[in-house]
């Protein structure tokens, strides 16, 4: 294992520009790919921070007396997974639209009368706080006779997940064709270095040498190098997240949520998937130009 | 030994045609090679000699007929079996096919590591083997450095560092003077002399009446037996 290991090396040494062409190629890919690993993992953590922060807002039927709202409140109360649930007179939301609206307070100082329903604000207990568990819930409030509409945000979070969904999507194509394209230089850098030690290993077959012998220092030198570039590509992304970060955060700041980087998990998995690329290369080279 | 079967036979080719399309490089070859042999086998230049020769480590399959090397018989041999084949043989080439990029001990060395020994034998293995052709005071240098003698002493080294039955040489004087030439042939017979088995292909006449060895005569790829030289 020590000899093919030192061939290894010394074949990459020896190939000194095909192996760094091929290096910064893995790197690069594995660069791009983790940074929408990385968009997804951050992107993922929003939409579930502002998932959570969703409110059910119930409007009741112009026509409610006054003398049900007591009943109405019990009984939003008693649907599973509301947490609380406050009164807010349309006098009340009246005045907090004056106060949002202050610049435009003429266009309110028109109207002869208070267009506004009365309504309940609904909050939703910590487990309730998923996309289609505050639907239900909102299903079940509207479903209420004295409730005429409900709103909860619903339809700038869809589209924002699919957005999101979109980008995922893209992500998944990029990763595959950056993984294609990887396997497909390092096959190619492979291959170069066969085509030039062809001599070589005509030779070592004429004196015996096994396949195993000839093969096994290609597909270490394939792992050696999948392996620096899944490092090198995830140190890049560490650098460039450190740099940017601070300032990202600085716009979360009022949100309190953290921009973290990949999971060791995840970035060791980067890394094992870089050299299962070294891997695969060699393969498909070793395949097609070492026929016995 | 033409057509005959000996106990002792370690080379056997029975009926053994070898096609390249429609050119016929070897037609109804039938040959017996016993233990310890020193045989040349001679001819004008594109007799088949070289072909003969590959048939017997599987340079080249055979068209037609078989071969049987050591009680392997090459027709139905596994291509895992090709390996362990051709570490029974030392081959010596006229173009003496060694790694220009590798030292003149590494070249040696690679018959060894190829067959896993430890690098401390292979070591002391290389260096003894260099002692005996000559050659250790090279060790270091690179192929393309040394003249043509020296290359092909360091081929033999290579042929033999295996410890193989069968020494192959191919023309293994084509290229070199009269005194190089003679080194070759002192280290084949040496190699002779400790039991192994030696084939040297060439039309070298000077080469085989010094030799006073046996000699099968191939012309336009039939074997014609044994002729004056």
């Amino acid at each position: 294992m020590a000899t093919y290991y030192h061939r290894a090396i010394q074949d990459i040494k020896d190939n000194g520009f095909l192996s760094a062409t091929t290096i910064i190629t893995i790197a690069l890919s594995i660069l791009i790919v983790s940074a929408f690993a990385l968009f997804f993992t951050n992107a993922n953590d929003i939409m579930n921070y502002w998932g959570k922060g969703v409110r059910i807002m119930a409007y009741l039927k112009p026509d409610t007396s006054q003398k049900n709202f007591p009943d109405i409140k019990r009984e939003i109360q008693g649907i599973y997974g509301v947490q609380d649930v406050n009164f807010i007179s349309k006098e009340e939301a009246f005045k907090r639209l004056k106060e949002q609206m202050k610049r435009q307070s003429s266009i309110l100082m028109n109207l002869n009368e208070n267009p506004l329903p009365d309504a309940f604000e609904i909050r939703m207990t910590a487990s309730s706080q998923g996309g289609e568990k505050v639907e239900e819930i909102a299903t079940k409030i509207e479903s209420l006779p004295s409730i005429e509409d409900v709103e909860y945000g619903q339809k700038w979070l869809e589209r924002f997940t699919n957005i999101f969904d979109l980008f995922r999507l893209a992500g998944y194509a990029m990763g595959g064709i950056f993984f294609m394209a990887a396997v497909f230089i390092v096959a190619n850098t492979i291959r170069l270095v066969i085509y030039t030690r062809r001599e070589e290993i005509e030779i070592m077959r004429l004196v015996g040498a096994s396949e195993k012998f000839i093969k096994s220092p290609f597909y270490i030198e394939g792992i050696i190098q999948g392996t620096l570039g899944g490092i090198i590509g995830i140190a890049a992304l560490f650098i460039t997240f450190k740099l940017i970060s601070s300032s990202v955060e600085h716009s979360f700041k009022y949100e309190l949520l953290n921009i973290r980087f990949l999971s060791p998990e995840f970035y060791c998995g980067i890394i094992l998937c870089s050299m299962f690329v070294g891997w695969l290369g060699c393969y498909i080279s070793l395949k097609q130009f070492l026929k016995a | 030994m033409i057509g005959g079967k000996d106990k002792s036979s370690i080379i056997q080719m029975f009926h053994v045609h070898k096609h390249y399309g429609s050119k016929k490089a070897l037609i109804d070859i039938t040959l017996n090679v016993s233990k310890n042999d020193f045989l040349f086998i001679s001819g004008p230049s594109g007799a088949g000699k070289s072909t003969l020769l590959k048939l017997l480590y599987l340079g080249e399959p055979v068209s037609e007929g078989q071969v049987l090397v050591d009680g392997m018989n090459l027709s139905r041999i596994s291509r895992k079996r090709i390996p362990p084949l051709r570490r029974k043989f030392g081959i010596i080439f006229q173009d003496y096919k060694l790694i220009s990029t590798k030292t003149v001990f590494d070249n040696v060395a690679l018959v060894l590591e190829a067959s896993g020994k430890k690098k401390k034998f292979i070591e002391k293995k290389v260096k003894s083997v260099l002692r005996t052709v000559g050659i250790e005071q090279r060790i270091n240098a690179l192929p393309p450095s040394l003249s043509g003698g020296e290359q092909q002493r360091v081929a033999v080294a290579r042929a033999v560092v295996g410890s193989p039955k069968i020494i192959l040489a191919d023309e293994p004087t084509g290229s070199l003077d009269s005194d190089s030439a003679d080194i070759i042939l002192n280290l084949l017979k040496g190699f002779h002399t400790h039991g192994g088995t030696v084939i040297v292909a060439t039309h070298d006449k000077e080469l085989i009446r010094k030799s006073g060895e046996r000699i099968l005569y191939l012309k336009q790829g039939r074997l014609l037996g044994p002729t004056p030289i």
